[in-house]
């Protein structure tokens, strides 16, 4: 964790005393609701469809079981005893009161937290891989940048009132595990042959409405550049970002727009101005960073073998646990996606007991991960029984990382207003039908994403299936993708949608025909999609001539 | 009658602007003129219109413009101190925004991270200090 300064500290106090004034106007009626609007989703939180929802920044992921325990405390007292973890690594509240969230702002600054800029037309919370700073493919850990970051974009005055909203993601290691080319910014840490620290700056990827892969329009940026460089990005942006058509109003469009190398073209003028300036990042800064982030104190250890040991542990092994950069450890996911339990969701109970796990096994610190799942960063391989044993008795062992049912799924339309159609209904529906976990294992790695509506916060474009809730004619219909990668590539459509009953059909004919043409066991489905095109899957979905009913039905919706 | 605040304090009333930026307007192309003027007003057409913000840190900060820099139209109580700090010195408030609320609004934080017009110096540079 990072410990805030005194400074951190009163800046986060004072936001709780800057949004108590503005909800007592609000409820006074001396301000707006569209007003109000701007400034409480700044604060995390919306209007729903059955009530407020209230989203709570996790910086980066990263947890302390004893803000865990808060968090535990606010979800029972202020709210039904439960909270969503979110693809944007944060937490939301379903059921807060709307004049009671200064208080519950007041209880997380209790614990250095916060909901500063989780929504709202501003820079969001920055994401990165979870197993930043014990990934054995690591080049920097990026916590160190993201915390950096996290204070530069944190009630910027410049850009407090962007176009949209603006999303920052950071990787640190070889393997992107951050999805940096489907961001506003993404950041991919490199090391130049001199061995120096830069990033490749990557600009106007995303998905949403309009899918797109980031542009590269940085090879390597030397780190004392990276927040000059961020103010140059976000400053072409401010200005010129389209404000006319929220649709069109993403930085991504503005790159689209002007072409990459003019856009680019443009940051580099206005860096100029700014290079070597007052904002250029000291060594001295990067090293404070890193030495209030706590860290744990490990041991020598050797590895433990475990290759004797047999099923259940051993799925679990294989799926969930992950390697550690430092011999005799492992990193650990906890799985949230139980059948039968929304993907994300966390009963105050649990995280009771989470904490505790946390501070037993793991250093007192977890992850949240896009996927929706917790990480334990730092477990001794020779306690991995005995927290396995604990997890089970929790429901949290469900050994389906990487796996068909570790469904990323938004709260959909249960819940959002924005929703076209449900989502969670969907991932059980999916969960149940996939129930056998040895075929399950058979299938190998396989992410399904689900959203609810266009706006795709359950990430459907980068699932290797990804499900869409549309709205045709006031009735709830789904979009099935194929191909999808996180590491940027965009699914392709494999044809006119399904009823909410068809999907586990569908998806069991698309998994089918996976089946049939892969190779061997290790060509995942993706990797099928991407050498054999989608055109096997049309038909293993659609049939041919003989399947009238399928097809008609299948018009019928298009 | 809409509240004027300029340096920190409830004035009666202002000069009137010898230059009026929108949104859209270059400063660059005014930075001659911008030498000459005494008072530039910039327009806030809507409530979560950010892009004076740049405008104005531009003209203080590029263009090393001294005079009155005055943010105009749709400026709440919730504005100011970011306004202040990219360089806005006079505000005309919308109406309705009561003067004594929006005079302690410069106060709503104690400091801020980044380098802005107001603390040329980002505050890691200073904590290190």
């Amino acid at each position: 964790m990072y410990i805030y300064d005194n400074i951190d500290q009163r800046l986060v106090d004072e936001r709780v005393a800057q949004f108590r004034d503005q909800t007592r106007r609000f409820l006074a009626g001396s301000l707006s609701e569209d007003d109000f609007r701007a400034l409480r989703l700044r604060n995390g939180l919306y209007v729903q469809r059955y009530a407020p929802m209230l989203r709570i920044a996790i910086p980066y992921g990263l947890l302390s079981s004893r803000q865990l325990r808060k968090l535990a405390d606010i979800a029972r007292r202020y709210d039904r005893g439960y909270g969503h973890f979110s693809t944007r690594q944060n937490l939301q509240l379903n059921w807060p009161k709307l004049e009671e969230v200064p208080d519950i702002l007041a209880e997380l600054a209790t614990v250095q937290m916060h909901a500063i800029q989780t929504s709202g037309n501003c820079v969001r919370n920055i994401t990165t891989d979870h197993f930043a700073g014990v990934a054995p493919d690591e080049i920097v850990d990026s916590f160190v940048w993201c915390e950096l970051i996290r204070q530069w974009s944190t009630f910027h005055p410049e850009f407090n009132y962007l176009p949209r909203k603006f999303k920052i993601a950071v990787s640190g290691t070889v393997a992107d595990r951050a999805a940096t080319f489907v961001h506003d910014i993404g950041l991919y840490a490199v090391k130049n042959s001199a061995g120096e620290v830069g990033f490749k700056v990557i600009v106007g990827g995303g998905l949403g409405r309009t899918p797109v892969i980031g542009h590269v329009i940085r090879d390597f940026l030397p780190w004392p550049h990276l927040l000059t460089y961020l103010d140059a990005i976000l400053r072409v942006y401010n200005r010129y970002g389209r404000r006319d058509n929220i649709h069109k109003a993403r930085i991504k469009i503005l790159v689209k727009e002007r072409g990459p190398e003019k856009f680019r073209a443009e940051v580099e003028a206005e860096w100029a101005h700014l290079e070597d300036g007052p904002a250029t990042v000291v060594e001295e800064e990067i090293r404070r960073i890193e030495a209030r982030f706590t860290r744990p104190a490990y041991e020598k250890l050797a590895d433990v073998d475990y290759t004797n040991v047999k099923t259940p542990f051993t799925a679990w092994m294989r799926r969930n646990v992950h390697p550690h950069k430092l011999p005799g450890y492992a990193a650990v996911s906890i799985s949230l996606k139980k059948t039968g339990v929304p993907p994300g969701d966390v009963t105050s109970d649990q995280m009771e007991r989470i904490a505790e796990l946390a501070d037993h096994y793991s250093f007192g610190e977890l992850r949240v991960t896009h996927e929706q799942n917790l990480v334990f960063a730092d477990v001794r391989q020779a306690e991995l029984h005995g927290l396995w044993q604990q997890l089970r008795e929790l429901g949290l062992a469900t050994p389906n990382i990487g796996l068909l049912t570790n469904i990323i799924a938004c709260p959909g339309g249960d819940f959002c207003s924005l929703a076209n159609a449900k989502s969670l209904p969907v991932a059980e529906a999916l969960q149940r039908r996939f129930d056998d976990l040895d075929y399950l294992h058979d299938i190998g790695e396989l992410d399904l994403n689900i959203s609810g509506c266009i706006n795709a916060c359950g990430h459907h474009h980068v699932g290797h299936i990804g499900i869409l809730g549309v709205d045709k004619n006031g009735e709830e219909w789904y979009q099935i993708t194929i191909g999808g990668a996180q590491q940027g590539r965009i699914g392709r459509i494999i044809g006119p949608s399904f009823a909410r009953a068809d999907i586990p059909d569908v998806i069991e004919r698309l998994i089918e025909t996976y089946l049939e043409r892969r190779d061997s066991e290790a060509e995942r489905f993706v990797d099928v999609v991407h050498r054999i095109g989608i055109e096997p899957f049309k038909t293993g979905v659609y049939g041919n001539p003989d399947q009238k009913s399928t097809d008609r039905r299948a018009a019928l919706a298009a | 009658m809409a509240t004027l605040i300029k340096n920190r304090r409830i004035v009666a009333q202002l000069s009137p602007p010898d230059l009026v930026l929108e949104p859209t307007d270059d400063p660059a192309v005014l930075a001659a003129a911008a030498g000459l003027a005494r008072v530039i007003a910039v327009n806030f057409p809507r409530f979560g219109d950010g892009r004076g913000y740049s405008i104005a840190r531009l003209l203080r900060e590029r263009y090393g413009y001294q005079g009155e820099l005055r943010a105009i139209g749709e400026v709440a109580r919730d504005h100011l101190q970011a306004m202040a700090r990219c360089g806005f010195d006079a505000f005309q408030l919308r109406e309705g925004e009561d003067p004594q609320e929006a005079l302690a609004a410069f106060d709503d934080f104690g400091d801020s991270y980044q380098a802005t017009v107001a603390q040329p110096l980002p505050l890691f540079r200073r904590r290190l200090a």
